[in-house]
């Protein structure tokens, strides 16, 4: 085992609170996508003194994200609180280190999709306490309304800090183990991560650019243009 | 109508500020609907006899059904629908509005914010990681041009539904509106091209001793997950392949 890999358990505390403002970002309250990837991931690692590394999973995070996008009744992962996770485990873990990236990025993409299960069983909740209110809102009691607005913001806000701390409990132990035994140089590591993030979000703006005329066209000039900055950068 | 009457910024402020947190009680069954009546509440007190009288509860009774839009452009709604209950608008006409109301506002502001504005706002945060800037810029970036669309559409929804009342459908006829979705998704896909590339390299870092590799696997990827659209997403599809790479690498 890793001695430096080892656990702060007091840093989860400020990060779970982290996770509950951003999870509940994602849809009750203010929605200003400050739950992004690209800005939760930055947050968490900033949390750990770690800000550069926070965006560069958030990055990888923010390709993922592109394919999923908050429409209405549908179900979403939950982004937030997961990119929470993976900034946190990203930032805990010395760079140029093994699989870090491979694990941060796995990690939030399960608690991605454990928080979008967690959303939709607090909808239902929210309706069963609706229906419990019907009464008083048939009357036209405004405080009723109140109340349930202020339920559910409430029970969204414990959700996401709930799911953050379970989710970093879970995965800082596994992380020390994993990382102890992975065998594949870092270099790969990065290269497959790399490629499977790249692949969603370029599948995510193709499909996006479907249905407008002539936006494909416009997304092969910016790959154009990328390659060559990007060969230039390189 | 009426000539518009004056609504106290006062009030303004306390609608726009509760139209942040209108889908806190979301559910399936009465969808956005508590939330209206929660943004409307601060007017629905100046109705005669103030809160808890006859006319307050019966639009509260009203407003809490149920009722589905895209959350910013329910601003639209809550102005338009507390401008015709400050009216006196007849109770049948207030209900034809949120009968016809939610499709227009729902389809407008998912092509505009979900599919253009968030996205191409992502994508140029991208581009500016990919460049070198520092995680601050690109949060400020990226936080500073989202919100600048997403606070201007709830504050300018409000006001056009509270100006226009319940014939607000005017002003979904909006250039920015109408015209608008097709324009963004172009930028988008300029910039979200221009993206992808930049911001992978960087990733990728001394990785790049890999790239041809990468670059195989990005376009095959791509396909595949495009192939699978709408029977399984691409984010869930990488939780198996990042899964089985960590545990191929541990059990070798």
């Amino acid at each position: 085992m890793l001695p430096e890999l080892a656990v702060d358990w007091l840093q989860l505390l400020p990060l779970a609170v982290l996770g509950a403002v951003l999870g509940l970002d994602v849809v009750s309250f203010p929605q200003a996508m400050i739950s992004r990837p690209i800005v939760a991931s930055t947050l968490a690692g900033a949390v750990l003194g770690e800000p550069v590394r926070g965006l560069w999973i958030g990055a990888a995070l923010e390709f993922f994200a592109l394919e999923s996008m908050p429409f209405g009744a549908s179900r979403y992962p939950e982004w937030g609180s997961a990119a929470v996770v993976g900034g946190a485990l990203f930032a805990m873990t010395p760079d140029n280190t093994p699989a870090a990236m491979t694990l941060a990025a796995l990690a939030a993409l399960v608690a991605a999709q454990v928080g979008g299960l967690s959303m939709v069983a607090l909808r239902r909740w929210n309706a069963r306490l609706a229906r419990g209110r019907q009464a008083a809102l048939a009357q036209g009691d405004g405080r009723a309304v109140l109340t349930l607005q202020f339920a559910g913001i409430s029970a969204d806000f414990l959700r996401g800090g709930a799911l953050t701390l379970l989710a970093l409990a879970v995965f800082s132990p596994l992380r020390v183990a994993i990382l102890a035994t992975f065998t594949f140089p870092n270099t790969l590591s990065r290269a497959v991560v790399v490629s499977v993030a790249s692949a969603v979000g370029l599948a995510a703006i193709w499909k996006v650019t479907a249905t407008t005329h002539g936006a494909r066209w416009w997304l092969l000039v910016g790959l154009v243009i990328g390659f060559a900055l990007a060969g230039g950068l390189g | 109508m009426s000539a518009t009457p004056a609504l106290p910024l006062r009030v303004r402020a306390e609608i726009l500020l509760r139209l942040l947190g209108i889908q806190g009680a979301w559910n399936y069954e009465t969808m956005l609907g508590n939330g209206i009546a929660f943004a409307m509440e601060p007017a629905l007190r100046r109705l005669p006899g103030g809160r808890g009288g006859e006319a307050y509860r019966q639009a509260i009774a009203r407003h809490s059904g149920y009722f589905n839009a895209h959350p910013y452009l329910a601003s639209v709604a809550v102005g338009a629908l507390a401008r015709a209950e400050l009216d006196g608008a007849p109770a049948a006409q207030i209900e034809r509005f949120r009968v016809a109301a939610p499709g227009p506002l729902g389809s407008v502001g998912d092509r505009l914010v979900w599919a253009g504005w968030l996205p191409l706002c992502s994508a140029v945060a991208l581009v500016a990681f990919g460049l070198g800037a520092s995680p601050w810029t690109v949060v400020a970036l990226f936080l500073g041009l989202y919100n600048l669309g997403h606070l201007g559409l709830r504050i300018w929804g409000l006001h056009a539904g509270w100006e226009h009342g319940l014939r607000v459908a005017q002003a979904l006829g909006n250039p920015v509106l109408r015209n608008g979705p097709p324009h963004v998704a172009r930028v988008l896909a300029l910039v979200a091209g221009i993206a992808l590339p930049v911001a992978a390299q960087k990733l990728l870092g001394e990785g790049r001793v890999w790239l041809g590799g990468v670059l195989a696997a990005v376009a095959l990827g791509a396909l595949l997950v495009s192939r699978l659209q709408g029977r399984f997403e691409g984010w869930r599809l990488a939780i198996y392949v990042l899964a089985a790479f960590l545990l191929y690498s541990v059990v070798r």
